[in-house]
């Protein structure tokens, strides 16, 4: 239920524990949302850590950093944690913290679960780490975990399957949450027609969420049984089916990509029509167009067993291509809102422009593999790795530096710095280039992913020696926005309640929002609530 | 205003409750997790020429019967003790949940006894393997269902139930209903497909 009215409490206030306890137990699903920030921020440095030591060992042939089983155990590390770790939780950190003010609720609908589902990602987390103190090392399997590979290794390959059961029962109970709290606990007025957009992808992630991470839990459970219990559903040799693991894997892995990029469309489809001083072009294409592609999400996953030869090519390279067109429909919407816009070019806005680019790289790369002839040539080759960066790292982070940016007076009441915002954002997207773009060449060109060597006659060094300055350029731009955020926070609170003319009912409260979120919800009789607040009395906007 | 009143206040206007809504797509999650292991199993059937394979007893449902006699009949209890409450009859409603509790553990148990004669083990090959995950999942599902339960009984004992306010029987009762299907599929699969 939404309060329309200012509370007032009859008690007398209560004595306040310390802050850090006051943190450690909260269930305010702000604080909630900024420990999920902090805590994905925090393994995105760590996994950005692990990339850089494998750019450095590639930088040139032969090997000089790492052992080859060290080299596999930091791409396990960088995939698992990057994915599960910073993309997933960021989203749903984002999420947390918007989701029931863009709603004009209270809270979450369960706030103790929902800080149960945060605190288990640490945990999980720190479990897969913690493979690195184990005898042989962390998982080294790769985070796709193939079976016959992921049934030998020591137990950082046990931690690792432990961790990911602990992460992905923190998505599931998420996701419960976030589905009622959207059907639940919406304003007056805020009828499913008129969600926000980015509520609109939250809700679609969960579905998928809830649908999908149980069978990664299956999958992760047999594993294990095989690992340990002595089970044989991997093993051939015992009757069990080797190719099991990669349907298991990937009926949970693709929608799991969509996953970690619904949240992003739906960052850049806020950002987009406010920078614009346009409405969203064809609000119901784009909503159909996210329920369209979590409903195909689950009829794809063996394009990625193409080369196995033990799937139904017509069907799967169709249905993939199928889910180009929603897809396509979302880049149309994206263009027509900005067309004839007053456009701004502040850092949140070029952000969403660079996603734009670099996911439409991204998304035809993808257009391109789903041909079972072109999949055999570069399966597990350079340009796979160039199209999950283009989609993941250009796509979805690129979305969350723009949420970031967005949403960083509402959540700090302070602006950052648009000229340092200026520096991260060129020094971002031209070092993401530099890096990525040349995996496509190597791909073609033969390079394999996941091996930590290669001879020096193949032509391959100079494109490696580029991407590994790329990757140093992106590290620099993430170091100029550690201290954009680090001065901004030293500064004093000035932020208005809605700096950039928002559309979304978290911009009709202060910044930062009071614990109870709104002292007044203005009526809800569109998609834009707050943009028809400053239509229908300007005067009083400006008092 | 807490949370708790939060939910309370939507009850009024609306027909499902948070909690119910949750319970519902929780199960829905434990369908998909469920189905994998189906889908693993009919995988690994299709793959072997022989089945079960060579070394496996074709299993035996009689006392898997009684199994499923025993969990069919506590959904049956269950839902006797919410329609009480809901009309108000804390008392019978307490009867009924005691009972369905009892049957509960009676299948936990006779499942373990069920095993001990079974005479394969887990290593003993694929079909040991999908067998003893599957129903062990399913059994630790019972189990966790039983605590639940036993969970709403103190709440009840302790006067918290009443036909206005008894979500947690509610979405109890939702998770014991899916436990009793997914035996039911257990035992269609394992025990009853490949009679003749």
């Amino acid at each position: 239920m939404a309060i329309t009215e200012p509370r007032t409490t009859g008690r007398a206030p209560e004595p306040q524990p310390h802050w850090l306890i006051q943190w450690l137990t909260t269930t305010d699903h702000k604080r909630i949302g900024i420990l999920y920030l902090l805590n994905s921020f925090a393994f995105f440095f760590v996994a950005g850590v692990f990339a850089l030591l494998m750019r450095s060992e590639l930088a040139e042939p032969g090997r000089q950093l790492v052992t080859t089983n060290g080299y596999n155990q930091l791409f396990t590390l960088h995939g698992t944690l990057m994915i599960f770790l910073f993309i997933m939780p960021v989203l749903f950190g984002f999420g947390n913290y918007l989701v029931p003010l863009q709603i004009g609720a209270l809270d979450m609908a369960f706030p103790r679960i929902n800080a149960l589902s945060f605190w288990l990602l640490p945990v999980g987390g720190l479990t897969i780490l913690s493979g690195l103190l184990a005898k042989g090392g962390a998982a080294a399997a790769g985070w796709t975990s193939y079976a016959p590979v992921s049934e030998q290794g020591g137990a950082g390959q046990d931690l690792w399957i432990v961790g990911l059961v602990v992460v992905g029962t923190a998505s599931i109970l998420s996701a419960i949450n976030f589905i009622v709290t959207i059907l639940r606990l919406r304003a007056p007025g805020m009828t499913m027609t008129r969600l926000p957009v980015f509520v609109w992808s939250m809700l679609a992630t969960s579905l998928l969420a809830l649908l999908a991470t149980p069978v990664l839990t299956a999958g992760l459970i047999m594993l294990f049984a095989d690992r340990r219990l002595g089970a044989y559903f991997f093993n051939p040799a015992h009757g069990g089916d080797v190719l099991l693991w990669q349907h298991v894997f990937w009926f949970f892995g693709h929608p799991e990509v969509y996953m970690l990029i619904l949240g992003a469309w739906g960052i850049v489809s806020e950002i987009l029509p406010v920078f614009s001083g346009r409405p969203l072009f064809g609000y119901p294409g784009v909503i159909l167009a996210f329920v369209l592609i979590t409903a195909l999400s689950f009829s794809v996953w063996a394009h990625h067993m193409f080369v196995t030869g033990q799937v139904e090519f017509p069907f799967f390279s169709a249905t993939t291509e199928l889910i180009s067109i929603p897809t396509g429909v979302l880049f149309f919407n994206w263009l027509a809102t900005l067309w004839r816009g007053r456009l701004r070019f502040e850092p949140p806005m070029l952000f969403a422009l660079g996603f734009i680019a670099l996911f439409l790289v991204g998304g035809v790369d993808g257009i391109w593999m789903a041909s079972p002839a072109m999949d055999f040539a570069i399966h597990d080759t350079y340009w796979v790795v160039a199209h999950i960066h283009y989609v993941l790292f250009g796509g979805t982070v690129f979305g969350i530096m723009a949420a970031s940016y967005y949403w960083f007076p509402k959540i700090t009441g302070r602006l950052l710095s648009r000229k340092l915002g200026y520096w991260h954002f060129w020094l971002m997207f031209l070092g993401f280039n530099l890096t990525f773009f040349p995996m496509h060449e190597l791909g073609l060109r033969g390079m394999p992913r996941r091996v930590a060597d290669y001879l020096p006659d193949l032509g391959w060094s100079f494109l490696n020696q580029v991407a590994t300055a790329g990757s140093f350029v992106i590290a620099v731009s993430l170091v100029v926005f550690l201290v954009n955020v680090a001065l901004t926070l030293r500064r004093p609170r000035t932020a208005a309640a809605d700096p950039w003319e928002g559309n979304t009912l978290e911009w009709a409260t202060s910044s930062p929002p009071p614990v109870h979120n709104f002292d007044r919800l203005p009526e809800v009789r569109s998609n834009r609530p707050v943009w028809d607040l400053r239509q229908r009395r300007p005067a009083e906007e400006q008092a | 205003m807490t949370a708790l009143d939060l939910t309370r206040d939507e009850r009024t206007v609306r027909r499902t409750s948070g909690p119910v809504l949750g319970m519902v797509l929780f199960v829905a999650s434990e369908a998909m997790f469920f189905a994998t292991f189906f889908g693993a199993y009919f995988t690994i059937y299709s793959v072997n020429p022989v089945w079960p394979p060579a070394g496996f007893p074709r299993l035996e449902p009689g006392l898997a019967a009684i199994l499923t006699a025993v969990l069919v009949t506590s959904s049956v209890t269950l839902q006797l003790g919410v329609r009480a409450i809901r009309r108000d009859r804390t008392r019978t409603l307490l009867r009924w949940l005691g009972l369905t509790i009892l049957l509960g553990v009676c299948f936990l148990g006779l499942q373990l006894y069920d095993y001990s004669q079974l005479g394969f083990g887990v290593r003993d090959g694929i079909f040991g393997s999908l067998f003893y995950v599957m129903t062990g999942l399913h059994m630790a599902h019972v189990f966790g269902g039983v605590v639940f339960l036993v969970l709403v009984l103190v709440q009840g004992l302790g006067g918290q139930l009443s036909d206005a306010s008894h979500d947690s029987l509610e979405a109890g009762a939702i998770y014991w209903h899916f436990v009793d299907v997914v035996w039911i599929c257990l035992f269609t699969t394992f025990y009853l497909a490949g009679l003749s």
